[in-house]
């Protein structure tokens, strides 16, 4: 891909990550920024194709070191992630009971 | 589940990887490590985790750089322009953000760092990197980009060092910002429009979330991260003086409570350490059974992070609607019989209004000195995370409750049960 589009996308996911932050509400930064960081263990994507093409040891070992720090962040990040989102939805739930009962 | 591994496969096809048993073996391994530590963490020590995550996200963005570069040596200008970029970024986002997780974990102080002349020095060390940046575009050497990475590696314990407790929420936001910037750069190193778009989104929310945090905690966000470079270093400390409190029982505070007509409960970052979230939401529920109003009153920076004690006492099962946010409750303070301040100092502390010289002057807090009386569970006298002492305790109409908050509070609600 050529470095205009690449410049394009570039531009627009700028825009897209200011349009979906200024909606969340403050109450959820923490699960926010908590998601975002775990998008970028994306990275891990990028480590194992670096790795792929290692030919020589040094290469191949720190390659192998980003690939398992990049699981690190994505797995970690999304499961931590999780776990706080579901604290904030039971009470939806019971919630919406209660109001059905009322 | 199953469309992330069929992503996955459509990602990887077409490609031809060598070292395929490793790589799945590292993927492995640091998937299980991931999950293994999101799911022990406790709450209260979440940001440091997150702080953690991104540090390691980082430091695989920056060896992603490094390890294209040995592979596929002197390419084009461009390349080795978003390859200096990547490694200085996802290294300074490394350091930094280990130096966040040791401040946080409490295994250095929390306190600002001020090394002697450490402005110069860091300004040093900033432009050193920069120009060995350039240098290496110019004229690309191994050891230069080895030189490279330890300056960035330096730059980024230089940065956060100075960082005062109360604003590492701020830098962990930054910190998160420049990991996704790190990783659209490697996205534009590997041609790889995946990588591109979401560490774009992510450096640009994170660029955004940063500054309404720091617009949150009331100033530029450059105060807060050069603050304690014009700041005296001893300036911040508590004096100590020896100034009389009023300490009263658990007896006395239930009766306060439970014979006002309206309480605010402040829960600060104390109460969590002290996992006292489901008493005191009992407590509230007594107190709600007696025709008491209540309401929790919530600092944007309470916690670790933003809205981390949202996520705190969510976890308590504390219903969302009482939950009331700093602009929402702070005129309401003036016709509040009872402030309960469970575990925290800094977010109620008016020197932020009234004292230029305090580090967090300027900080918008909780008005909790305008209340009828005011009640401070804390351990001790200790100044809180900043640091500074806080005039509220010793006001006539407070009281002071010492102890643990978990301790403190359960007597409490013994006590009201009686009344």
């Amino acid at each position: 891909m050529d470095g205009m589009a690449l410049l394009t996308i570039f531009v627009l996911s700028i825009f897209v990550g200011f349009e979906v932050v200024s909606k969340v509400s403050a109450v959820l930064h923490t699960p926010l920024m908590s998601g975002a960081n775990a998008i970028h263990g994306i990275v891990v994507m990028g480590a194992i194709i670096v790795t792929g093409t290692a030919e020589d040891l040094l290469p191949l070992i720190l390659g192998l070191l980003a690939v398992l720090l990049g699981a690190i962040n994505l797995v970690g990040g999304f499961v931590v992630t999780d776990r706080m989102l579901e604290m904030f939805k039971p009470k939806k739930t019971v919630k919406a009971i209660e109001g059905d009962q009322a | 589940m199953g469309a992330v591994l069929a992503t996955v496969v459509l990602f990887f096809s077409g490609i031809e990887l060598l070292n395929l048993t490793l790589i799945l073996i590292a993927l492995a391994v640091g998937s299980v490590i991931g999950a293994i530590a999101a799911r022990k963490v406790k709450m209260t020590a979440m940001p440091q985790l997150v702080a953690l995550f991104n540090g390691v996200g980082g430091g695989a963005a920056a060896l992603v750089a490094v390890v294209e570069y040995m592979v596929h040596g002197e390419a084009d200008l461009l390349f080795l322009i978003f390859t200096v970029a990547t490694v200085i970024i996802g290294a300074v986002a490394f350091s930094g953000s280990i130096v966040t997780y040791l401040k946080l974990q409490e295994l250095m102080t929390s306190r600002p760092v001020v090394i002697p002349l450490g402005a110069p020095i860091t300004i040093l060390v900033a432009i050193a990197t920069l120009a060995g940046g350039v240098w290496l575009v110019l004229d690309p050497q191994d050891w230069l980009l080895v030189a490279l990475l330890a300056l960035s590696l330096l730059f980024g314990v230089l940065f956060v060092l100075p960082v005062g407790g109360a604003d590492v929420p701020i830098v962990i936001s930054l910190l998160n910002a420049m990991t996704g910037l790190a990783v659209a750069a490697s996205g534009y190193v590997l041609d790889n429009v995946l990588l591109l778009i979401a560490g774009t989104l992510v450096g640009a929310s994170g660029t955004l979330l940063t500054t309404l945090m720091a617009k949150a905690m009331g100033r530029p966000l450059t105060s807060t991260l050069f603050g304690a470079f014009t700041a005296k270093a001893t300036g911040a400390v508590g004096t100590g003086e020896d100034r009389p409190v009023r300490s009263g029982s658990a007896n006395d505070v239930a009766i306060m409570l439970g014979f006002a007509n309206k309480v605010i409960l402040v829960p600060g970052y104390g109460l969590a350490v002290a996992q006292a979230q489901n008493t005191l939401r009992e407590l509230a529920e007594m107190l709600t059974e007696r025709g008491v109003e209540v309401d929790y009153a919530i600092h944007p920076v309470a916690g670790r992070m933003p809205g981390h004690m949202n996520v705190l006492l969510a976890e308590a099962n504390v219903p969302y609607d009482q939950l009331k946010e700093m602009d929402e409750i702070n005129p309401e303070f003036s016709s509040t019989d009872v402030v309960l301040v469970v575990g925290a100092n800094d977010v109620v502390n008016p020197a932020a209004r009234t004292d230029k010289t305090a580090p967090i002057y300027g900080m918008p807090i909780l008005n909790v000195d305008a209340a009828q009386q005011v009640v401070f569970l804390k351990r001790s006298m200790r100044p809180g995370f900043a640091g500074i002492e806080n005039a509220v305790l010793f006001d006539p109409k407070t009281t002071l409750l010492f102890g643990d908050a978990k301790d403190s509070l359960t007597k409490v609600v013994a006590s009201l049960k009686n009344i």
